[in-house]
């Protein structure tokens, strides 16, 4: 089982360097926003943790867990795609991207 | 496997696609928004699928959580200006690296002293990385945000001091693995983190911080995987590897364009006091304009090339920049701008800007781009970038920042230099471009001065 996961870690490793290296230095600030966002599914893990009955101090981890979390999540795609909006291309006339 | 398992399994496969097609369209600004909704459509089949986990026994108090986190992400979100990027996203490090550590803490709490020892590396791994980089990020917070000083806070013997806490650190993770139910010693072990998350950034200085902020991500990025291993969730792992491939190849390629190895910009104190060795020698005088005669400059030329830098940030000059632009481009200049990799204090934090202030982005060029096209340039104006257009790190061995890749803003035909005062740069190295003859202060606040330059070519093109 941990070996599966072993795999998985080292698999994703090459993707995530592969995937990385192909996106351009003009949005390396969303990218980051945006890595942030998605290894903010962290989230999940903090939703069971809160949702499971146990003690009181597991809970409150928990719950405080799950809104640092959902805020990243939240958070972090809105303000990417706040910052992406604002990328323009030139467009086509001579005076496009003004205004 | 219950059929519940399987549909959170397949959920979080698809969630993992989603991800990473989400940010392989990141490639281009073309398709990255595209990207953008794929991964959140993926956020939303991964938190679908944990809420029906047969442990969640209510949901009252995950709809609190998910509640407060949500709001305070769309206050984040919505207000944060973009000049304040950096410290927004040192903010999300700090969350993200919280809520790692403190799901390990309370999986530690309830079930610590019955983990098997695979489960207990991966559950120490993700508390110690977690804590060191909430804290550690939150201090970078703090100095991006002016709260605390920008400068490195250094002590006598600190490298020693912080390597030999890493030392405690890690015996006491090695230790509570090999015989979990030492819980004290657990404790220590999240204090002692905390504590060297303070004690790392401190001696970092704020020109450094793109790569603090880099590495500051691939370690909560790290964090989270770790949460993965410890919980056996393999979307944890994926997302939060993608997240720490990201933060390293971000860290590695800040510290290419300073030509420094990692370790100089972690241990290094850079900019800390510039060192009273002897002077570059390339004293003589320095000649300033007033924006008039700048905008005269500017009114003969074809070609100009914006050279932005922090200081463009601080004064909050891109939308006055844009404005100029403009003006130019009516009388037929080309207006391109440079942006060397570690202008601003995070990666691509001057992109950001420039696109805020309407610049379409096919104007913006790497410095590999750009580089060779500075000697059949007209004007290059700098603003309020420094050590990043030092001829200094081209030709200076004694220089600290020798060997630094710059952009070639002196070979243009006449420099611009927007700035408050002659004070040197960050690494408080003295700037031999200023000294060059086709070099022209223009001193003052630099949304002030560009704006006087736009001021003024507009009268004289009322005035043809």
């Amino acid at each position: 089982m941990i070996l599966w996961t072993v795999m998985m870690f080292v698999l994703a490793g090459f993707v995530g360097h592969h995937v990385i290296h192909g996106v351009p230095t003009l949005l390396h600030t969303p990218l980051m926003s945006a890595t942030n966002a998605i290894s903010a599914i962290s989230v999940v893990g903090a939703i069971v943790v809160a949702g499971s009955e146990y003690e009181t101090v597991r809970t409150i981890l928990g719950v405080t867990a799950v809104a640092a979390a959902m805020c990243n999540v939240v958070g972090g795609f809105l303000i990417t795609e706040r910052m992406l909006k604002m990328f323009k291309g030139g467009g086509p006339g001579p005076k496009g991207g003004r205004g | 496997m219950a059929p519940q398992e399987q549909i959170i399994e397949i959920a979080y496969f698809v969630a993992a696609v989603l991800f990473i097609l989400g940010l392989k369209l990141l490639a281009s600004p073309k398709s990255a928004r595209r990207g953008m909704h794929l991964a959140e459509l993926g956020m939303a089949i991964a938190i679908g699928g944990t809420l029906l986990d047969h442990h969640i026994i209510t949901y009252t108090w995950i709809v609190v959580g998910a509640i407060i986190g949500a709001v305070a992400g769309i206050i984040i979100a919505v207000w944060t200006p973009m000049t304040a990027m950096p410290q927004r996203t040192a903010l999300s490090h700090a969350f993200g690296a919280a809520a790692a550590a403190l799901v390990g803490i309370s999986h530690y709490y309830s079930e610590g002293a019955n983990l098997p020892v695979g489960a207990m590396v991966a559950l120490g791994i993700e508390v110690m990385l977690g804590s060191l980089t909430f804290t550690g990020s939150m201090v970078a917070f703090a100095k991006l945000q002016g709260w605390l000083p920008g400068m490195p806070l250094t002590f006598k013997g600190q490298n020693i001091f912080n390597l030999a806490l890493l030392a405690g650190i890690v015996t006491a993770t090695v230790w509570v693995i090999v015989s979990p139910a030492t819980s004290t010693l657990f404790y220590a072990m999240v204090g002692l983190a905390l504590a060297f998350g303070v004690l790392f950034v401190m001696p970092i200085g704020a020109a450094d911080m793109p790569v603090v902020i880099a590495l500051l991500n691939s370690y909560a990025g790290l964090a989270g995987a770790a949460t993965g291993f410890a919980l056996g969730n393999k979307i944890l792992v994926i997302a939060g590897t993608l997240d720490g491939a990201s933060g390293l190849i971000l860290s590695i390629i800040m510290c290419k364009a300073m030509n420094r190895p990692i370790t100089n910009v972690l241990f290094g104190a850079f900019g800390k006091a510039p060192e009273a060795g002897p002077d570059s020698g390339v004293k003589g005088s320095v000649r300033s304009m007033t924006a008039e005669q700048a905008a005269e400059l500017l009114a003969g030329s074809e070609s100009v090339v914006v050279v932005p830098g922090y200081g463009m940030a601080v004064s909050q000059a891109q939308h006055a920049v844009k404005e100029l632009a403009d003006v130019l481009g009516e009388r037929g200049i080309d207006v391109r701008y440079a942006v060397h990799p570690v202008a601003g204090r995070m990666p691509g934090h001057m992109n950001v800007l420039l696109a805020e202030a309407g610049v379409p982005y096919d104007k913006l060029f790497d410095m590999e781009q750009i580089n060779d096209d500075f000697p059949r340039v007209d004007v290059a104006i700098v603003i309020g970038a420094n050590d990043v257009v030092n001829p200094a790190a081209r030709n200076n061995k004694a220089s600290p920042i020798y060997g630094m890749p710059i952009l070639n803003a002196d070979k243009a035909k006449s420099v611009l230099v927007l700035k408050r005062s002659m004070a040197p740069g960050f690494a408080g190295i003295e700037n031999e471009l200023f000294y060059m003859p086709n070099c022209m202060m223009v001193f003052g606040d630099a949304k002030k001065t560009v704006g006087e330059f736009s001021t003024a070519l507009k009268q004289k093109a009322k005035a043809a």
